[in-house]
């Protein structure tokens, strides 16, 4: 090939002079850059709380558990596919990159080789064989596992954006924090969820408990989780169902057994009267809100909206979009669509006074 | 022969054509583009329709991440950010993706094979501009549509549009209907191109070249149209269900009378994961003409790239349920699905090694086709490992949806299509155009894309191990996730800055790019035989050939491929 030589030279007459561009990056905006990239660090450092990142490769319960040691099998295998298959490119790009002092010949054509074929084609097929068994015991342990009579059974009931979680066998009726006792040493209390849709598809993801299944419309899924230490576990939906599918947040307490019987008597209790607030119970019985929300021992009885029977001893409104307090439920109530754009609860544009009634009403449904 | 050689010793130059027809005012300029049934005009006009599609996905990814940079970030509303992924979503595999595979299947496919045209002409042009009208009827919703609740206007439902959100009750307005009627005339464009390439490649390659002859590209780009016309059928079949659910009452997907939102996912993803074979086989087709050019080998295993390919196109029909592994299947279902996805591995692995078989004892050069098809390898090679992980269904309970995901199918479709991309525009667009593009303007735009498509993607796997879902609009601080979604930000101004570059490359070559000559990278295919850009009609005289390396045979007359195949 006659031609060769001059072709190189007139790509190394090309060669980028790097000093010539380096205009695009300033130093400046590398120190810019730098700097806040170490603030946002050093602040998210600060904010965070370790057991509220929901990491997977953190499981507090046995299902979390497989997964996560699947996963790390997986990892380990994959990774020593990567570093060898990376190797040998880094090695061949290194190795048989044309040199300064090439002669212009073509090297030896090599069209292929049946052993070579054969052997990386077994190889990879031995190891997709192992990574297969391995996965189908683990999905058989998780999926196939068998109830104990003993377990608590939760139903989940996904809406557009808020989680009802309702205690057949308990007579509980919440929304968006779920209670579930801990499950300590042979004395095992898994929660079995049976999982369901309102309206639109969601998923059901607390990354340390168990990962995500979804709650499909005309269907029934179910899942079990089983903490081991009391605390509490953040997630949110996994499915995308529309505007606030972000603001859909979960929040799962694990309980100490005492905790836990203390927390089912306490959503046993039917609300008691307190003939101080009689104006503000008379204003959410007149107003929109009997239509979407429940009380207990009222006439309130709607359920496209979350159950208020013990609204006060949850920790958040809206499914999370905020604390729950009373400026936090009168600022909720005067302006939802504020504090979480799209939602489906309207404005009521109560007056003043009535608002400050109904705050005072609902702040007794503890 | 060899690069050097004097275009007019082409017999492809002879100017059949008198030079009077060619002196066009601006007027019969353009409407020669419009009416034109050239392949090789229609091709690159789906390329320019693809890359300025890709420039307005890239808008959309940009607005995602600035507001996802910091946490309780308030930049865009959820209804905003909603329709922008969707549209991103939407736009990068219906307007950039396919387009953009087609567009060079289109172009490169007769050149290759030695033929004057595609089998169709007209209908070549007619599947053009069904897709172009798809997808400017697409980004027309922005205006005339209404979205969910009457907010907005572009669809904001996802890019796989997941029933029953698509449905009457939940997405009111027009927005969904923008959006299904979009993606189904889009496909009756790639069904008709499809079958013309099929037709092509079986029906009118040149003398010599029977079917174990053809360039790896016109093998692959067969089996992608193959797949097409099987996946494709069921994605329009789903969205005329859709529509007549939406307008005449029917309840295929309507949950509230009984539908199933299952149905639309089976219907979804046995196109949608075939569809990722569709996007990436192409890319495959590049690197392996791409490699061996400037590893100055012959492909090494050319029976085995083939059947390894036909191979994945088999297994991918099989595997689409792994987009579902959440949706509550029976612990038997999910094994099938695990191991069907399992398998693909295998002649994915074989590809990949057969790149590096050609490589290994080559002599490389590094021109900015070869290192963005370098890049492609190393990158495919995580993403396919990253893929085995989303295939252990348990694991996948963690991993799907999350920016783990995210993460995982843009390794697939940046850094192994759009890098194959890049570098298949580099390699034929003198060829197209008769200019090489810019040497150093192209290594500043690899080091760049390449630079800020590791911050960004790389990054992004973290979130999702530590349970970021994605298409949400915001996030608490407090979850772990506010650094990763910065750096990944970051990066998107290293990727901006590269595709700049690129443009600019393109634009100054386009006018000063030096003479390509026919054969400027040494090449040994059927379309450097003939001059840059080609005349209308490809070939004065139809080539014979007697090996897939027609123009090795030419160049080294002592030692030809034929003597070896």
């Amino acid at each position: 090939m006659q031609s060769q030589p001059s072709l190189r030279r007139c790509r190394q007459a090309e060669t980028p002079k790097a000093s010539a561009y380096l205009f695009l990056i300033p130093p400046w905006m590398f120190w810019l850059v730098m700097a806040l990239v170490l603030q946002q660090g050093v602040l998210a450092a600060e904010r965070t709380d370790p057991a509220l990142v929901p990491n997977m490769f953190a499981p507090e319960s046995a299902p979390a558990h497989s997964i996560s040691h699947l996963a790390g099998l997986v990892l380990a295998i994959t990774g020593a596919i990567f570093v060898v298959v990376a190797g040998l490119l880094i090695y061949a790009v290194v190795r048989f990159r044309r040199r300064a002092n090439d002669d212009g010949t073509e090297p030896a054509q090599i069209y292929g080789s049946g052993p070579v074929e054969a052997a990386w084609t077994t190889v990879p097929f031995l190891i997709v064989i192992v990574l297969t068994l391995t996965t189908a015991r683990v999905i058989q342990e998780v999926q196939d596992a068998r109830k104990p009579s003993a377990a608590l059974d939760v139903q989940v009931i996904g809406h557009q954006w808020w989680w009802e979680f309702r205690y057949p066998k308990l007579g509980i009726v919440t929304a968006n924090e779920l209670h579930v006792p801990v499950s300590q040493g042979r004395d095992r209390l898994p929660t079995f969820l049976e999982l369901r849709s309102a309206d639109v598809v969601h998923s059901f993801w607390v990354p340390r408990l168990m990962g995500k299944i979804d709650l499909v419309p005309n269907k029934v899924n179910s899942m079990w989780i089983e903490p081991e230490r009391p605390g509490l576990f953040l997630g949110q939906c996994g499915t995308y169902c529309g505007t606030q599918h972000a603001l859909m947040l979960l929040r799962v307490y694990a309980d100490t057994r005492e905790d836990f019987d203390r927390w089912v008597k306490q959503q046993q209790q039917s609300p008691e009267s307190n003939p101080t607030v009689a104006a503000g119970k008379l204003v959410f019985e007149r107003t929109a809100c009997i239509n979407c929300h429940a009380v207990g021992s009222t006439v309130a009885d709607g359920r496209f909206g979350p159950d208020l029977t013990h609204l006060m001893s949850r920790d958040t409104l809206g499914s999370g979009a905020l604390n729950n307090s009373v400026e936090g439920l009168r600022a909720w109530i005067k302006s939802p669509n504020q504090l979480k754009p799209g939602v489906l609860m309207p404005a009521m544009n109560l007056s003043d006074a009535d608002l400050d009634q109904l705050v005072a009403y609902l702040a007794t449904l503890r | 022969m060899n690069g050097t050689m004097n275009t007019n010793e082409l017999s492809g130059t002879m100017p059949l054509v008198p030079v009077a027809s060619t002196d066009k005012a601006a007027f019969d300029y353009i409407h020669s583009w419009l009416v034109t049934v050239d392949h090789k005009k229609l091709g690159l006009m789906y390329i320019m329709y693809g890359l300025a599609f890709l420039v307005i996905a890239g808008l959309e990814a940009t607005l995602i991440r600035i507001q996802l940079a910091v946490p309780n970030n308030h930049f865009l509303s959820p209804q905003v950010f909603n329709q922008l992924f969707t549209m991103h979503g939407t736009t990068m595999v219906f307007l950039v993706g396919m387009p953009i595979i087609f567009g060079f299947a289109n172009y490169l496919v007769p050149l290759m094979i030695g033929a004057r045209d595609l089998a169709f002409p007209r209908l070549n042009a007619f599947g053009f501009w069904l897709s172009a009208f798809g997808g400017l009827l697409l980004y027309y919703s922005f205006i005339g549509g209404e979205g969910m609740a009457g907010a907005g206007s572009a669809p904001d439902v996802g890019w796989f549009a997941y029933a029953p959100l698509t449905g009457k009750a939940f997405s009111k307005g027009h927005s969904t209907d923008y959006w299904t009627l979009a993606i189904m005339i889009g496909g009756f464009g790639s069904i008709a191109t499809a079958v013309n390439i099929i037709t092509t490649i079986l029906c009118m390659r040149c003398r010599g070249m029977t079917l174990t002859k053809m360039p790896l590209l016109a093998w692959l780009n067969l089996i992608m149209c193959g797949m097409v016309l099987i996946a494709v059928s069921p994605l329009t079949a789903a969205q005329i269900m859709l529509l007549l659910d939406r307008f005449a009452g029917s309840h295929f997907f309507d949950t509230q009378a009984g539908g199933s939102a299952t149905l639309w996912m089976h219907f979804f993803w046995i196109f949608g994961h075939p569809e990722v074979y569709i996007l990436i086989i192409p890319a495959f087709a590049f690197a392996s003409e791409i490699i061996p050019v400037f590893s100055r080998k012959a492909i090494f295993g050319y029976p085995v790239m083939v059947g390894a390919t036909l191979a994945i196109a088999f297994v991918s029909l099989s595997v689409w349920a792994h987009h579902m592994f959440t949706v509550g299947m029976t612990s038997t279902g999910n094994t099938f699905f695990v191991v069907s996805t399992m398998m693909v591995g295998v002649p994915t692995g074989i590809k990949i090694f057969n790149w590096l078989g050609t490589m290994w004892g080559g002599k490389l050069r590094f021109a900015t086709p070869m290192v963005f098809s370098i890049a492609f390898i190393f990158q495919f090679l995580i993403a396919g490992l990253t893929g085995i992980m989303l295939a252990c269904a348990p694991w996948d309970w963690q991993l799907n949806d999350s920016y783990f995901l995210i993460a995982h199918f843009h390794y697939t479709l940046v850094g192994a299509l759009v890098f194959m991309i890049f570098a298949a525009i580099y390699y034929w667009f003198p060829k197209a155009t008769g200019h090489l593009l810019s040497e150093r303007l192209g290594k500043w735009h690899f080091w760049l894309f390449l630079i800020g498509f590791h911050i960004t993607f790389d990054t992004m796997h973290i979130p999702g191990i530590l349970g970021m879902p994605r298409r949400i609009y915001t996030y608490e601080a407090g979850r772990g996730w506010g650094i990763w979604n910065l750096i990944c930000t970051i990066g998107v101004v290293f990727q901006g800055i590269g595709i700049l570059i690129f443009v600019l490359n393109i634009l100054l070559s386009l006018r000063k790019g030096k003479p390509a000559g026919s054969d400027p990278w040494d090449a040994w295919t059927l379309e450097w035989t003939t001059s840059s850009p080609p005349p209308e009609y490809n070939f004065a005289e139809i080539p014979t050939v007697k090996s897939r390396r027609p123009l090795w045979d030419i160049k080294h007359p002592t030692d030809p491929d034929w003597k070896y195949e």
